[in-house]
């Protein structure tokens, strides 16, 4: 096993130095998700501008792999139109259902393709997702919650 | 270097029962493999033990052999695997110092040896040991597997009783300053992990069970991780009920054993309802058999019986006493070694007495996952995460936990390999 095809620069490299962590206000959805079987956990929460996402905050505990995903999520993210990140959800989602077997876009991507080798390491896949999982999660309730006050 | 002596008539230390590590290793047909380029070292013994070929051979044997179902064909076949059955109930038996065979009732694994006694348990109960309801105390404990957790729970939803625990002290040790109070008149059963899988602690269980006889309750153990590495004597442990898993002690998945006092097994009510349990059917009701047939609904795991009999003949023959005194020598030695890793912090005891050979511990900084990510591409094996003891790690206050847990066929290489493998973690994630 190439232990370095997992543990990318990019990944450890986000893993060290998160960008965009710690929980802010104001917010239109604050999610909490667990990964049950080993226990990692993120809190998240997205704000809206319209048809933006203006910001994505979160604070949480978990391995390399499940907070430098968490931190690439946010860069990707933040300042997108909820159509468009929802489309890179899919592809990250995508990649990550794999098994190793998917060449990720990296104009879609952008760090997130460092994620391609964690596809191999099926125990992992559930570390990579848990953030991208709480986004869609938060995505949905922001949205619904918009849709009432409407 | 100093040389202790001991004094003429104390036990020496060339009388301790050991066993050749090499020989054994040599039974394990999987110790050979290599795992990712590197020679396995399986330090995940607490999680399922590896199998001996004497185990694998009685079980094809049984396929290859015997196999018919039991307790119901007049067949040659049916008798035979009625006799090997019946025959790994009565090894067990011995290897427990069970009274009786039929105390010894099989299940699927231990979580379902300690739902089965939580099921014994009810508003309505005959017996009034088994009955509960609002205002009776469960006493278990916070260092208690998921599984020694989750039926006392359901049982206090369903019958407004109330569960209370045990805390654990700072060195990982079950906080029994409390016992007075928290086992009471109230107290309807007590049920503890004999041997925890998370930090290795050997409960000592004289004083609680002193108390337990005091207020007239009843008293389970979780032998899961102690049955396979300890000398057992149910008599001499005077306790009530104790529930292992076969497949921890060198025997396939899916046999257990619930063991509990023939009397108070016969007291209580079926679990599960089906065939081989039943006395008479009518459509109008139906009597039980007593146990252990009562407990043994439906075709039980024939050939996992005859594999956990061949287990037990198999640690038998190198005795448990030896077994054990292994455990005691790898973990001074494993104790000894991660201590010398910096920024590594042992969660349970810290000396090996009143401990099995099961160590957990954090990397500073370092996430378990990733600890044992890096373990793996060198081929050693360990566990993390929560260990389905979340109530440990809350405890101690940490997310998850590396967890590496020793067996007879542990070799101090492969504890080496452990603590190089650590180097290398800290070395990717400086
Ligand atoms: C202390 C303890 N109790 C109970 C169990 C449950 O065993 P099983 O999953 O075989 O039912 C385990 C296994 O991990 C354990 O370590």
């Amino acid at each position: 096993m190439q232990l370095d095809q997992l543990y990318q620069e990019i990944i450890l490299d986000h893993y060290k130095h998160p960008k965009g962590r710690g929980l802010r206000e104001p917010y239109a959805a604050d999610v909490h998700h667990v990964n049950p079987t080993c226990g990692d956990e993120i809190t998240l929460r997205v704000a809206l501008d319209g048809e933006t996402i203006s910001d994505v905050s979160y604070d949480g505990q978990g391995c390399s792999i499940s907070q430098a995903s968490a931190s690439v999520l946010h860069e990707l993210v933040t300042g997108r139109k909820i159509a468009d990140a929802l489309a890179v959800h899919a592809a990250f989602v995508e990649l990550m259902g794999g098994k190793g077997q998917i060449v990720p876009d990296e104009e879609v991507l952008e760090d997130a393709v460092a994620f391609a080798g964690v596809a191999k390491y099926p125990a992992r896949v559930k570390c990579a997702l848990l953030s991208w999982m709480a986004l869609k999660d938060a995505v949905a309730q922001a949205v619904a919650l918009e849709k009432e006050e409407v | 270097m100093t040389t202790l002596t001991i004094p003429a008539g104390m036990p020496q230390y060339d009388d301790k029962p050991r066993f050749d590590v090499e020989r054994v290793r040599a039974d394990f047909p999987i110790l050979d493999r290599e795992v990712n380029g590197h020679r396995l070292a399986y330090l995940d013994s607490g999680n399922t033990s590896q199998k001996p070929r004497q185990v694998i051979e009685a079980v094809a044997d049984y396929y290859a052999r015997h196999n018919a179902n039991v307790a119901r064909s007049v067949h040659t076949l049916g008798t035979e695997s009625t006799e090997l059955y019946e025959g790994a109930r009565a090894k067990v038996a011995a290897f427990i110092g069970a009274n009786s065979p039929d105390e010894i009732v099989f299940t699927k694994n231990a979580t379902e040896a300690l739902n089965l006694v939580a099921h014994g348990f009810g508003s309505h109960a005959d017996d009034p040991r088994f009955r509960l309801g609002p205002g009776d105390e469960i006493v278990i404990s916070e260092m208690e597997h998921h599984s020694n957790i989750v039926p006392w729970q359901l049982l206090c939803q369903r019958t407004g009783a109330t569960l209370r625990w045990f805390g654990i002290t700072e060195s990982g040790r079950l906080d029994e300053s409390n016992l007075e109070e928290l086992v009471n008149e109230r107290t309807k059963i007590v049920s503890i992990v004999h041997m925890s899988n998370v930090l290795g602690t050997v409960n000592a269980t004289a004083r609680i069970t002193q108390r337990v006889r005091e207020v007239g309750a009843l008293l389970m153990l979780d032998c899961s991780q102690s049955v396979p590495h300890l000398p057992m004597d149910v008599v001499d442990y005077d306790v009530d009920f104790i529930a292992f898993t076969g497949h921890k002690m060198l025997a396939p998945t899916g046999i257990g054993v619930l063991w509990g006092r023939q009397e108070l097994l016969n007291a209580m009510p079926p679990f599960l309802g089906g065939g081989s349990m039943i006395e008479t059917v009518k459509l109008t009701g139906s009597t039980y058999l007593p146990a252990p047939a009562r407990f043994e609904a439906g075709t039980p795991p024939i050939a996992q019986a005859v594999g956990l009999g061949a287990a037990v003949d198999y640690l038998t023959e190198i005795g448990m006493d030896a077994v054990a005194w292994h455990d005691k020598e790898l973990t001074a030695y494993a104790l000894d070694a991660l201590a010398t890793v910096p920024d590594l912090r042992i969660y349970g005891p810290e000396v090996p007495v009143g401990r099995g050979a099961t160590i957990s511990f954090t990397l500073k900084g370092i996430h378990p996952h990733d600890v044992g990510q890096v373990l793996d591409s060198l081929g050693v094996q360990v566990r993390v995460g929560h260990h389905c003891a979340r109530p440990i790690c809350d405890r101690f206050s940490v997310p998850a936990l590396t967890r590496a847990s020793f067996y007879l066929y542990t070799t101090t290489d492969e504890v080496d390999a452990l603590v190089r493998g650590l180097e290398q973690v800290r070395k990717v994630f400086a």
